[in-house]
């Protein structure tokens, strides 16, 4: 057992508590909070994968604008009786059911996948440049359209949001 | 290799490596014991910085309104601080009643956090730095964004309606302002063609508020409303709002918001006077990196000085004046400057560094130039716009009819 | 060395607490945050098979970078539709917004 892998059960151990505290948390707002933990121990994750760019643009994506947006529809709308009794529907056993077998095929598909235990090999430096990164979501041969597609749904999602979510003047 | 009056804190890095590994201690739990002492020592010194800074706002704003400032405690009041870190420690924590344990308490520990992560990232010699992350820039927008977390966790963790409205007023402030910021934060990282701040130090042979003045603007005006500073203190309008979000707090966990709030104005100016003016360059600052030291603390006080005369001399703003100022004026100038900056580079790339600088100087002023003309035309059609009736007079001499 | 089949391993068991947080809880706003463990989940996947087969090739950071955009809408998108449902059924709970029911 290497520092690193008694790290990332540390980690792993956190991340699923918190989430299994998400999903069954009395209180809207303590789901949130449980929420940002879990999606930081995703960002820490990413480090772990060296991917260092995209734990930087989690915490500023997920944790700095996604976690207060939910936060904010929580508190508008927030209703007195609302935190009390169950939080879960009547069919509750057969959501743990689908889980628990979505889980298990999953993991019994992949390992009898052959690359299922490969250990980490060194990456070469340039594996991370965020030049190329850039360079290559603007290229016209690479990813340029799925860029400008990214981009036209942000701007839907925009409007989308304002016109929807704005008081209607009488 | 330099002397030891030229580099002492890579000297003494050098010998206390040498100590441990003399010690018997495996490399890498060498690198992993400094590392967390060099982080430890790090926050610790810029806590105990706060101390003068305190002192040092505290006279100035002072001088500013016409009166002396703290003079009783020490000679020029410099033990001012200290009596007020005493008076802190020992006021009683009294917890107001249903507020939630966690969110109430870890919002002090990561309002002081959020503003100490910012210091891992920042260059102070050439060889002095925390780390050399190749996404810095991107990681100071992070850190900012537990900020806003701390002041949420606050406003929602003391069972307060107007600790929660003040949080949420707080919140809706510091969200919007970062959009300006990180949209002109792209013009040194376009200079430097890179992200980490290290390499955005390297490459100001000009200081970057020659060549980006307007960028420099939108910087300074988004920080100091990021920093919570007037005239853009509505978060935590003494006169109005009861105080905001950390009205709930007593003794040592306001001490910390409070701290929190200087540490964040110098930490502002410390990245503005990086990122704009060079950081530590100046002469001779490669050969004896402590020289770069004392012209980055320089700098530093100077734009410190700046904040600090913008608080002492203009009044508050109201927050849908905030809203506008940031929504219809500094976002769309921010997208423009960005793309006209990204065009001018590219078209005088091939030339020569001073002809650059200047081209690009010229481009801003007339960006700024045109700013400032369609402001005037827009400030002109608001004043012709009638807001109270005419001017009548209050008594009307009639003579006597008779 | 922490072997792929952890973060797998990991990234199926996130991914499955979203899916039962789905299905299983009774206010929109938790059912939208269990979409977004989902995401994150998915995200986790693709960078560790970025990381241990393909480490040069950019496919799955740009996959990344699209599904953070894609959150980003449909968080913003969600929560509007659920503030806006709220303003007229005054209801946040998913049984109760049954109109269209058959």
């Amino acid at each position: 057992m290497t520092i690193m892998q008694i790290f990332f059960l540390a980690l792993a151990l956190i991340t699923l508590f918190a989430a299994v505290m998400v999903v069954t948390a009395r209180r809207m707002m303590h789901a949130a909070l449980w929420l940002i933990l879990a999606l930081l121990g995703v960002a820490v994750s990413f480090a772990l994968l060296e991917a260092s760019f995209f734990v930087v643009v989690q915490v500023v994506v997920y944790i700095g604008a996604i976690s207060i947006l939910i936060i904010f529809a929580i508190m508008l709308t927030r209703r007195e009786m609302l935190d009390r009794g169950s939080q879960l529907t009547q069919n509750w056993i057969a959501a743990i059911i689908a889980g628990a077998g979505v889980f298990i095929t999953i993991v019994a598909i992949l390992s009898v996948w052959s690359g299922f235990s490969l250990i980490p090999a060194d990456i070469p430096k340039s594996a991370g440049d965020i030049a190329a990164l850039g360079k290559a979501l603007v290229a016209p041969d690479q990813y340029m359209l799925v860029f400008e597609v990214a981009s036209v749904l942000l701007l839907a999602a925009l409007v989308g949001a304002l016109y929807v979510a704005g008081e209607r003047k009488k | 290799m330099t002397p030891v009056w030229a580099d002492p804190i890579n000297y003494i890095i050098r010998l206390l490596r040498e100590l441990l590994i003399g010690w018997g201690l495996p490399p890498d739990l060498t690198h992993f014991v400094m590392s967390l002492l060099g982080g430890f020592l790090l926050a610790t010194g810029a806590m105990m910085f706060v101390i003068f800074l305190i002192w040092y706002e505290r006279k100035l704003i002072g001088r500013i309104q016409d009166r002396l400032g703290p003079n009783r405690i020490g000679p020029w009041g410099i033990f001012q601080p200290f009596a007020d870190m005493l008076k802190i420690f020992i006021k009683e924590f009294i917890t107001p009643a249903g507020a939630d344990w966690l969110p109430y308490n870890l919002a002090p520990v990561l309002s002081v956090g959020s503003v100490l992560l910012i210091w891992a990232v920042i260059p102070f010699m050439v060889s002095v730095y925390g780390v050399d992350l190749n996404v810095g820039v991107l990681y100071l927008i992070a850190a900012g964004g537990f900020g806003v977390l701390s002041i949420l966790l606050a406003g929602w963790g003391s069972n307060n309606k107007y600790a929660l409205l003040g949080g949420f007023r707080a919140i809706a402030m510091l969200l919007s302002y970062e959009v300006p910021m990180v949209i002109c934060l792209l013009i040194p990282v376009m200079y430097a063609q890179s992200m980490s701040m290290n390499t955005i130090v390297k490459a100001q042979d000009v200081w970057f508020i020659v060549t980006a003045p307007v960028a420099a603007l939108i910087f300074f005006i988004t920080s100091v409303a990021e920093i919570g500073r007037a005239p853009f203190d509505l978060v935590e309008a003494e006169s109005e709002l009861v105080a905001g979000y950390n009205i709930e707090y007593s003794g040592l966990k306001f001490g910390m918001f409070f701290v929190a709030e200087f540490l964040h104005a110098f930490t502002v100016s410390l990245l503005f006077s990086i990122l704009f003016l060079g950081g530590w360059r100046g002469p001779g600052a490669e050969q004896i990196p402590i020289l770069g030291f004392i012209y980055l603390v320089i700098k530093t006080f100077v734009v410190y000085l700046v904040v600090i005369l913008l608080r002492g001399s203009l009044p508050r703003f109201r927050i849908d004046q905030m809203m506008d100022i940031n929504w219809k004026i500094l976002t769309p100038l921010a997208l423009v400057i960005v793309m006209v900056t990204a065009l001018v580079d590219k078209a005088v790339s091939g030339l020569d560094s001073l002809i650059k600088a200047v081209i690009l100087l010229v481009i801003n002023l007339i960006v700024l130039y045109i700013t400032s003309y369609l402001l005037k035309q827009s400030s002109k059609r608001l004043m012709a716009r009638k807001v109270v009736s005419e001017k009548r007079p209050v008594a009307v001499y009639r003579p006597e009819q008779s | 060395m922490v072997p792929l089949s952890w973060y797998l391993i990991f990234s199926a068991a996130i991914f499955c607490i979203g899916l039962f947080g789905v299905l299983a809880r009774k206010n929109s706003v938790a059912i939208l945050m269990g979409v977004e463990l989902m995401l994150n989940a998915v995200m986790i996947n693709l960078l560790a098979f970025w990381r241990f087969l393909y480490p040069i090739q950019l496919d799955a950071q740009v996959f990344v970078i699209v599904i953070f955009a894609v959150a980003a809408a449909e968080a913003s998108v969600g929560l509007a539709l659920i503030i806006s449902a709220y303003r007229r059924r005054n209801t946040v709970v998913a049984e109760e917004m049954d109109i269209l029911k058959g």
